[in-house]
């Protein structure tokens, strides 16, 4: 008889989750040790704190497992197809911002622009005997966008993590990702095309439409959003 | 009886019908290597097929369509001319629309005959329609060659005919390159400073990647000689644009295909072609009178159709998929053949539609 609110399980993103229920009078906290994945909500009564990592936040919402999530759009949409019909956007919360760009070595002093992308990556094929490669973990969503801009000759290849060396590395040609400041773009020598904004994400509240509800956990998960100022 | 039982029942009469029609049946595998059909597909058919994985042979996928395997198998050891029927599962992910399905049958019959395509294009859309008889569908048919044409015979530049030929199959992106060549659209403002810059290399960033700053350099010199080329005429964008929006009855079209051939002289070849198409169906007993001829069909379709498309539409049913599909690939036999290459062209039937429609009736 409890609603179950799946929140990023460590750093910077948990903290300031918690930061935004708290400035709403829900308090959450982290129980236990350190180490130990467990937590607790005050404030309101019937609400169960479950701590997840947030790239795993949209499949447990589509599953129906937790009826509220906090994790980013950039994950929501790259691993749910057709995710409004499954999740509903109840709050953006104003922090965890990033831009699912794609990037070039700056010494392309030629592209600036998809188009440009797509002459290059032609002129690379016919040059090398493969498909330009991309290196990114957001496939679907980055695909999706590439085939919208009418750009060919590419390939994808995964790259979990370190995707800003992959270049240099002679792993990829171009890379698409997630960066907030662009810091690390520039450390690794690399440049964002001008018109590749794939998108824009930040940390958002989710509910689960999946997720089945008595009658008791209808009246808490009302109370809590009441609390939390969200109309329903 | 079961939908699967009554699908493959349906599948079995539409080979023996192909057979009959000189068809050699064959079998192809259900995983395929993942290499070649990503090198000649790229993303999209990624985005479209289930790719699995093991460690001794790497990425497998589900076999999206029956297309390639038939053309290496038939590339490998066929003699030829040669026709071949299949039939079996095919697997497309869905990632947008669950009603659409992720695995269905797919009956085939293709043709690898060098002698005369306009015979063998008319031959396998009359088989089709003869093993389609009976279901009320309205047929669609195109010419991807016809527009090649016009791209080739384009008075401008060869790098912006390769271009525009290379972006055939996307029609937005195909425009919009259109009116940059034409002068319509202006160059993005950092390409006008990157042709303005005195050396436009001069950067500080470090050369890392395997793309080189020589063909840095060869992409600068490229669009330095496209902005000092001449614009695509408007009258020839006309001619292409008016070639585009040609959809009437067979005959009807040809006429206006060989209009546009007095201006356009580089589609006359290819307006002859659709005329020995035109003559071989209606030796195949085909009604041509009334057949619809779009010359922008199939461009949306996987690319590797590059002459005569059709398709078999259940009118009134947007939802539906076509039942039935084709059309010729010389050009992917040439890629599949490295430097081999045979005239194909083929079609499949989806027998589930089939017996999804004969259930509603």
């Amino acid at each position: 008889m409890t609603i179950k609110l799946g929140v990023p399980s460590k750093g910077r993103l948990m903290e300031k989750t918690f930061d935004w229920f708290g400035a709403r009078g829900v308090t959450m906290s982290r129980t236990g040790s350190d180490r130990e994945y467990a937590g607790a909500v005050e404030g309101v009564d019937g609400v169960e704190l479950v701590l997840l990592s947030a790239g795993e936040i949209p499949r447990e919402l589509a599953a129906g497992r937790i009826h509220l999530g906090v994790t980013g759009t950039d994950l929501v949409r790259e691993k749910l197809g057709q995710w409004e019909q499954q999740v509903a956007e109840l709050a953006t919360l104003g922090f965890g911002h990033a831009d699912l760009i794609i990037a070039v070595p700056g010494c392309w002093v030629d592209v600036d622009t998809l188009e440009d992308l797509d002459a290059a990556a032609a002129a690379f094929r016919s040059k090398h005997g493969f498909r330009m490669r991309i290196a990114t973990k957001y496939h679907r969503l980055v695909r999706e966008f590439l085939q919208d801009s009418g750009v060919a000759d590419y390939q994808l290849v995964d790259s979990q993590g370190a995707t800003e060396g992959t270049i240099k590395n002679l792993t990829a040609e171009a890379i698409a990702d997630i960066t907030s400041t662009g810091d690390t773009l520039r450390a690794n020598h690399l440049k964002i095309l001008s018109d590749a904004l794939v998108l824009q994400s930040q940390a958002t509240l989710f509910r689960s439409r999946k997720a089945e509800m008595d009658d008791a956990e209808r009246a808490v998960m009302g109370a809590l959003l009441e609390r939390l100022g969200l109309d329903r | 009886m079961s939908e699967k039982a009554k699908i493959r029942a349906r599948a079995a009469a539409l080979t023996s019908g192909f057979e009959a029609a000189g068809a050699v049946a064959v079998e192809t595998p259900v995983l395929l290597p993942a290499e070649a059909l990503l090198d000649l597909y790229g993303e999209d058919i990624r985005g479209r097929a289930y790719v699995t994985s093991d460690a001794l042979r790497g990425e497998q996928m589900l076999r999206p369509d029956f297309t390639v395997p038939v053309v290496q198998m038939h590339m490998a050891h066929g003699a030829e001319p040669a026709r071949y029927t299949y039939a079996g599962e095919v697997f497309r992910r869905q990632e947008e629309d669950q009603s659409r399905a992720n695995e269905y049958m797919q009956v085939g019959y293709e043709v690898f005959d060098r002698e005369n395509p306009a015979a063998s294009d008319a031959e396998v859309f009359a088989v089709m329609q003869e093993a389609l008889k009976g279901v009320e569908l309205r047929a669609a048919t195109g010419d991807i060659g016809i527009l090649a044409a016009a791209v080739a015979g384009l008075e401008t530049t060869e790098r912006r005919k390769r271009a525009l030929a290379r972006h055939i199959w996307r029609p937005r992106k195909f425009k919009a390159l259109l009116d940059r060549y034409s002068g319509k659209a202006e160059m993005p403002a950092s390409r006008a400073a990157l042709l303005a810059a005195d050396d436009p290399m001069e950067h500080d960033y470090p050369d890392i990647g395997l793309r080189s700053q020589a063909e840095v350099t060869e992409r600068i010199d490229g669009l330095r000689a496209d902005a000092a080329a001449d614009p695509i005429s408007p009258l020839q964008v006309e001619l292409i644009e008016a070639l585009l929006n040609v959809r009437e009855t067979l005959p009807n079209a040809l006429e206006h295909i060989r209009d546009l051939a007095v201006d356009m002289p580089a589609i006359t070849e290819a307006a002859f072609r659709l005329r020995d198409r035109m003559h071989a169906l209606e030796a195949h007993g085909v009604d041509v009178e009334t057949l619809e001829f779009e010359a922008s069909y199939g461009r949306t379709s996987m690319e590797y159709y590059d002459g005569f498309v059709f398709g078999f539409y259940v009118p009134g049913r947007a939802d539906l998929p076509p039942v039935a599909t084709g059309g010729r690939y010389d050009a992917l036999t040439q890629v599949l053949g490295q430097g081999r290459e045979i005239p194909a062209v083929g079609g499949v039937i989806r027998p589930g539609i089939l017996v999804q429609l004969e259930d509603a009736a």
